[in-house]
C-alpha cells in the first residue's frame, strides 16, 4: 500500500472502527482512539514531504490500479507541488479538531470523531486523486459527513444550514459531473486527468467546460456572488465543523481551479480570466466591507474567509508565478489562521454560549493567556508581516501589481479593511473593562485548549517567518502549470 | 420439438413450480403461528433456484427451448437469479411484519410469492408474446392476492382493488399492442417479428400504432408518467410486505420485458420508441421528484421516488440507437440494467427498515416516525441513510454509479438533445436530493418521539445489515457488477 493510500484510508479505517464499536458509555476510550487515529494518520503523511523530489512538476508517490474497468476508471493517486501541502494541512487540522472537540462533545462522541476522521481521509483523497471519477467520488462524499456534523452538533438553526450547505454545493458539482463525462467522451474513453490536460478542445467546448467546473468550484471556494451559503453554515456549524470547513473544504474548490479549469480549458481560462479577477476583487473589497458590520463573530470570520479566498482566486487568474504561488501559500496560511480564528471563537462560545460581539468585552482581564493567542491570530488574519497571513497576500499583491497596477492597488486596499474588521472585533471582544458577569466568570484556557492554540500559533509563526519550505515545493509545479496554460489547446 | 434440451432451458422454473406446489401443500400440516417450517423450506428452495440460475448464467450459453418459446441466456438468468434473491430477502423482512398483522394464518404469502416469482421468470425468459403475457399475468394475479392478504384492512383492500383494475387495463393495453404486432407481422415470436419489421415490408403506421400500446402497457407496469397513478396509492395502501413484493423483484422482470419486447422484438422501431421513452422519462423525472417533496408518508414518498428512478432507467433505453447505428446499444442497455439492479438492492433495504420499525398495531410509515432513529438504533439509521444517499445518487453509494452509467450513455451519443436530457436529469436529481436528505434529517437531527428500542430477529438483522452494507460496498467496488451487466447485455445483443 502506497503512502497516499495510507494517508487516505487510515483515518477512514479508524472512523469506521469508531462507528462500529464506539459507545457513548465509553466516551473516553473513543476520544483516545480518535486522537491516536488522527495523529498516526498525520504522521503517515510526513514521509510525503521528506520524500518529495524538488525540481520536477511530475506527479509523485503515484499509485495506479484499474478500478472500474468498464469505464476505464483507475484508482490513480499522486501529488505534485500544488497538492502536497494541502494533504499535510488536512491531516494536521484533523488532529487539531479532534483535540478541540475533546470534552466539548458529549453526545454521540464516536459518530462525531468518526465523521471528522472519515472527512479528513476523503479530503486527502480529493487532493491526491488523478482520475476524474475518483476525484468526483471523494469530492461529493465529503458532503455526507459534513452534512451530519452540521445537522447533529450544530446550533439552533442547524437544519437550515445543513440543507443549504448540501444542496448549494451539490448543485454546483452535478454540472461538473456532466463535464467529466463529456471529457471522457472527448478523450475517447479516459477519465485520466493528466490525459485531459493534453486534450485539444475547441473554444466553445472549453468555455462550456470552464463554466461547468466554475459552477462547482466557485460555489465551494466560495466566490462572490455564490458565497451566501458560507456565513449561514459557519454560524450554525459546531466549532470543529467550522474549522474544517474554512481550513480545508474551501480549498477543495480553489484546488479544483488549478487541477481542472486552468489546465483543461486554458484558452477559456485566459479569455475569462478578467471575469474571475473582477469577482475576486469584489470578494476582497465588498465582502471585506460586509465583514466589518457583522455583529456575530463567526459570521465576521466567515465573511473574512470569503475575502481571503478572493485573494486566492485573484492570484490564480493573473497568470504569473508570484500570483499562483501566492494563491497556494494563501490557501495554506488561511487553513491555519481560519481554523485558529474559529477555534478561538469556539473557546469563548463553550463558556458563554454566545457568538455576539456585544456579549463580550474585556475578556483579556479574565483570560490573559487566551487573549494573547487571540491577538496573535487576529494579527495573522489581517496579514501582519511575520505571520502566515502576510506571505500569501503579499505575493498575490505583488503579482497583481505586475499584472496591472490598479488591480494590485485595489487588492492591497483590502489589507486595510482586513485590519479594520479584525482589530475592531478584537477591541470590542477582548479589550476594555469587563463588560458583564459572564465575562467576569470566565476561566482561562486549560491545557488542552492551550495545546490546540499553541500548535496552530507555531504553524502560523513558522510559515510567516520561514515560508521557504512551502514555496520551494510548489515553484516547479506552478511554473510548469503556467507554461501549460500559456499554450493554446485549440485544435 | 420437445427434446430434452428444451426441458433444460426451464429446469430452474420447473424446480420452482414443483416446490411452490409442495410448499402450498406442506403448509397445511404446519402448526406454528410463525410458519417457521414453511419459511425455512421456502428459503431453501429459493436458494437452490437462485444457485441454479447463477450456474446457468455463469455457463454463458444462449439456448432456445420449445421452438423459441423461451430462451436461456446469461442476461435472463442473472436477472432471474437477482429476482429470486430479492424475493428471498423480501420474505425474510416480511415474516415478522406479517406475523404481527395476522397475515401468516396460512402460508399463502410463501406460495404466492413463489408463484409471483415463477411469473417473473417467464417474463424474463419469454421469447414469444404469449409467454411474456402469461408470465406477466401470473405475476400480477399473485400480487393482487398478496396486496389483499390482509383481509380485514380497508386500505389494503382498496389498494388491491385499485391495483387490480389499473393492472388489468395495462395488461389490456399490452395485449392489444401485441395483437396489432401479430396482425402486422404474422408472428408472435420475437425474432420473427424483428425480421419482419427489419425487412421494411410491413406498414409502418400499423407498427407504430401497435408500438404505442405496447409502450403504454410497459409504462403502466414500471410506473412511468403519465401511467403512474396507481403507484403511490398501492405502495401506501398495501401492507409494507406486499409493497416490497411489488416494488422489489418485479422491477427486474419489468426491465427484462422491456428488453425482450423493445430490443429483441422491435429494435428496428427504435427511433420511434426512443422518442416515446424520452418523454415518459422527462415526465417521470418531473412528476416523481416534485410530488415526492410534498409527501409526509414515507411509503408514498418512496413511491414517487420510484417513479423518478424509473425515469432514469428509461433514459438508459433512449440512447441505444443513434442514426440507425446500434454501436452504443450495449453500453446504453447495460447502464439501464445496472441501474435497475442497484435500485432493487437499495429498495429492499429501505423497505426492510420500514418493516422493522413497524410494530404490532403501529405501521411506522410516516416520515416523522423515523425521528431520532440514530439515537434509537445507529445501525438501522445507518442502513437507511446509506440507502437514501444511494437513491439520491451521492457517491460512494452504488446509486451514484447507476446514475453515472446512464448519464454517460446519454452523453456518449454526442447528440445535443441527449446531452440536454442528461443536464435536465441531473438538475432533477438535485431536487430529488432534497427529499431524501429530509428523511436523513429526521433520522439524525430530530429528537426521537418514542424511546422504544428497535429489536430484530437474528435473520432480519443479518440480512438487513448485509443488504445495507452491500449498497455501500458495491459503491466502492462497482466494477464486477458493471462488468456482469455489460457482458450479459452484450451476449443478448450478439444473438
Amino acid at each position: 500500500m502506497g503512502l497516499l493510500s495510507l494517508a487516505i484510508w487510515m483515518p477512514i479505517a479508524f472512523g469506521v472502527i469508531l462507528l462500529a464499536f464506539g459507545r457513548d458509555s465509553q466516551a473516553r476510550a473513543v476520544r483516545w482512539l480518535a486522537l491516536i487515529g488522527s495523529v498516526v494518520s498525520f504522521l503517515a503523511t510526513l514521509p510525503l514531504y521528506s520524500g518529495f523530489q524538488l525540481g520536477t512538476s511530475a506527479m509523485q508517490f503515484v499509485e495506479k490500479a484499474p478500478w472500474i474497468e468498464r469505464f476505464n476508471v483507475h484508482y490513480h493517486l499522486g501529488v505534485d507541488g500544488i497538492s502536497l501541502w494541502l494533504v499535510l494541512l488536512t491531516a494536521f487540522i484533523n488532529v487539531i479538531v479532534v483535540i478541540a472537540g475533546w470534552e466539548v462533545i458529549t453526545r454521540k462522541v464516536n459518530q462525531y470523531m468518526a465523521a471528522f476522521l472519515i472527512l479528513s481521509g476523503l479530503m486527502i483523497g480529493v487532493f491526491s486523486a488523478l482520475d476524474g471519477i475518483l476525484f468526483y467520488v471523494f469530492f461529493e462524499a465529503t458532503l455526507i459527513p459534513m452534512y451530519l456534523i452540521i445537522g447533529i452538533w450544530g446550533g439552533p438553526n442547524k437544519i437550515y444550514a445543513a440543507f443549504k450547505f448540501f444542496l448549494y454545493t451539490l448543485m454546483g458539482s452535478l454540472l461538473t459531473l456532466i463535464a467529466l463525462i463529456y471529457l471522457y467522451t472527448a478523450s475517447n474513453g479516459s477519465f485520466d486527468i493528466l490525459t485531459w490536460h493534453k486534450l485539444q478542445l475547441s473554444g466553445t467546448v472549453q468555455t462550456l467546460l470552464f463554466f461547468a467546473f466554475f459552477a462547482a468550484f466557485a460555489v465551494k471556494v466560495p466566490m462572490w456572488p455564490v458565497h451566501t451559503w458560507l456565513p449561514d453554515v459557519h454560524v450554525e456549524a459546531p466549532t470543529g465543523g467550522s474549522a474544517v470547513l474554512a481550513a480545508i473544504m474551501l480549498k477543495l474548490g480553489a484546488y479544483g481551479f488549478l487541477r481542472f479549469s486552468m489546465p483543461i480549458a486554458p484558452d477559456a481560462a485566459r479569455e475569462w480570466g478578467m471575469f474571475i479577477i473582477v469577482l475576486s476583487l469584489v470578494a476582497v473589497v465588498y465582502v471585506g466591507l460586509v465583514a466589518m458590520v457583522q455583529q456575530d463573530m463567526k459570521k465576521l470570520v466567515a465573511y473574512s474567509s470569503v475575502a481571503h479566498m478572493g485573494f486566492v482566486t485573484l492570484g490564480f487568474f493573473i497568470f504569473n508565478p508570484l500570483g499562483v504561488s501566492g494563491g497556494i501559500v494563501q490557501m495554506i496560511a488561511h487553513g491555519f489562521v481560519s481554523a485558529a480564528m474559529f477555534l478561538s471563537i469556539g473557546v469563548l462560545y463553550d463558556r458563554v454560549h454566545s457568538r455576539e460581539i456585544a456579549s463580550y468585552g474585556g475578556v483579556v482581564n479574565t483570560m490573559p493567556k487566551f487573549a494573547a493567542f487571540a491577538l496573535f491570530f487576529s494579527m495573522a488574519n489581517c496579514g501582519l508581516p511575520g505571520t502566515a497571513g502576510f506571505v500569501g497576500e503579499w505575493m498575490v499583491i505583488l503579482g497583481a501589481v505586475k499584472f496591472n497596477f490598479w488591480i494590485g492597488a485595489l487588492s492591497a486596499s483590502a489589507l486595510i479593511f482586513g485590519a479594520a474588521y479584525t482589530l475592531w472585533m478584537f477591541k470590542r471582544v477582548y479589550l476594555g473593562p469587563v463588560a458583564n458577569d459572564d465575562v467576569k466568570a470566565l476561566t482561562d484556557i486549560n491545557a488542552r485548549e492551550f495545546l490546540v492554540m499553541a500548535l496552530l500559533a507555531a504553524a502560523v509563526l513558522y510559515m510567516g517567518v520561514y515560508p521557504k519550505p512551502f514555496t520551494d515545493v510548489m515553484d516547479t509545479s506552478v511554473a510548469d502549470l503556467l507554461k501549460h496554460v500559456a499554450l493554446s489547446k485549440l485544435p | 420439438m420437445m427434446d430434452t434440451s428444451s426441458w433444460m432451458t426451464i429446469y430452474p422454473e420447473i424446480v420452482l413450480l414443483v416446490m411452490a406446489c409442495v410448499i402450498a401443500l406442506a403448509d397445511l400440516f404446519v402448526k406454528s403461528p410463525k410458519r417457521t417450517a414453511t419459511y425455512a423450506l421456502t428459503l431453501l428452495s429459493l436458494g437452490g433456484v437462485a444457485w441454479l440460475h447463477a450456474m446457468y448464467a455463469d455457463a454463458g450459453q444462449t439456448l432456445y427451448g420449445f421452438g423459441r418459446l423461451v430462451v436461456s441466456d446469461p442476461m435472463g438468468h442473472w436477472l432471474k437469479c437477482f429476482a429470486t434473491i430479492a424475493v428471498m430477502v423480501t420474505l425474510v423482512y416480511s415474516r415478522p411484519y406479517a406475523a404481527d398483522r395476522d397475515m401468516l394464518r396460512g402460508g399463502e404469502i410463501f406460495s404466492l410469492s413463489m408463484f409471483a416469482l415463477l411469473g417473473m421468470s417467464f417474463m424474463i425468459s419469454g421469447q414469444n408474446f404469449i409467454v411474456i403475457y402469461l408470465g406477466l399475468e401470473l405475476l400480477t394475479l399473485s400480487s393482487y392476492a398478496l396486496v389483499a392478504l390482509r383481509r380485514d384492512h380497508t386500505q389494503a383492500t382498496e389498494a388491491a382493488m385499485k391495483y387490480f383494475v389499473l393492472g388489468a387495463m395495462a395488461s389490456g393495453f399490452l395485449l392489444y399492442g401485441m395483437s396489432m404486432m401479430y396482425g402486422a407481422t404474422g408472428s408472435l415470436e420475437l425474432s420473427a417479428v424483428f425480421k419482419a419489421v427489419a425487412s421494411g415490408h410491413v406498414n409502418h403506421q400499423v407498427l407504430v400504432f401497435g408500438l404505442v400500446f405496447i409502450v403504454a402497457g410497459l409504462a403502466f407496469k414500471i410506473g412511468a408518467v403519465p401511467f403512474h397513478m396507481w403507484i403511490p396509492d398501492v405502495y401506501q395502501g398495501a401492507p409494507t410486505a406486499a409493497t416490497l413484493m411489488i416494488g422489489g423483484a418485479p422491477k427486474l422482470a419489468a426491465f427484462a420485458i422491456m428488453i425482450r419486447l423493445l430490443v429483441e422484438g422491435l429494435l428496428p422501431l427504435a427511433f420511434d420508441w426512443q422518442q416515446m421513452l424520452s418523454f415518459l422519462a422527462i415526465g417521470s423525472l418531473v412528476v416523481g421528484n416534485l410530488a415526492a417533496i410534498a409527501q409526509t408518508n414515507l411509503k408514498r414518498m418512496l413511491a414517487y421516488s420510484t417513479i423518478a428512478q424509473m425515469g432514469f432507467v428509461l433514459l438508459g433505453f433512449v440512447a441505444g440507437v443513434i442514426n440507425g447505428q446500434t454501436t452504443l446499444a450495449a453500453n446504453a442497455y447495460s447502464s439501464a440494467m445496472f441501474y435497475i439492479v442497484s435500485y432493487v438492492l437499495t429498495t429492499l433495504a429501505s423497505f426492510g427498515v420500514i418493516m422493522l420499525l413497524a410494530r404490532q398495531g403501529f405501521e411506522s410509515e410516516e416520515i416523522t416516525d423515523l425521528a431520532g432513529l440514530n439515537q434509537r438504533s445507529p445501525l438501522y439509521a445507518g442502513v437507511m441513510a446509506i440507502c437514501l444517499f444511494s437513491m439520491a445518487g451521492i457517491p460512494p453509494m452504488v446509486g451514484f454509479y447507476a446514475k453515472l452509467s446512464v448519464l454517460q450513455s446519454l452523453i456518449v451519443s454526442g447528440q445535443s438533445f441527449y446531452i440536454g436530457l442528461a443536464i435536465f436529469a441531473v438538475l432533477m436529481s438535485l431536487i430529488g436530493a432534497f427529499y431524501y436528505l429530509r428523511v436523513v434529517k429526521v433520522m439524525y437531527f430530530d429528537e426521537p418521539v418514542t424511546a422504544t428500542t428497535v429489536s430484530a430477529t437474528t435473520d432480519v438483522r443479518v440480512v438487513l445489515s448485509v443488504n445495507g452494507l452491500l449498497v455501500l460496498v458495491l459503491g466502492i467496488v462497482p466494477g464486477a457488477l458493471m462488468a456482469l451487466c455489460a457482458d450479459a447485455i452484450a451476449r443478448m445483443l450478439a444473438v
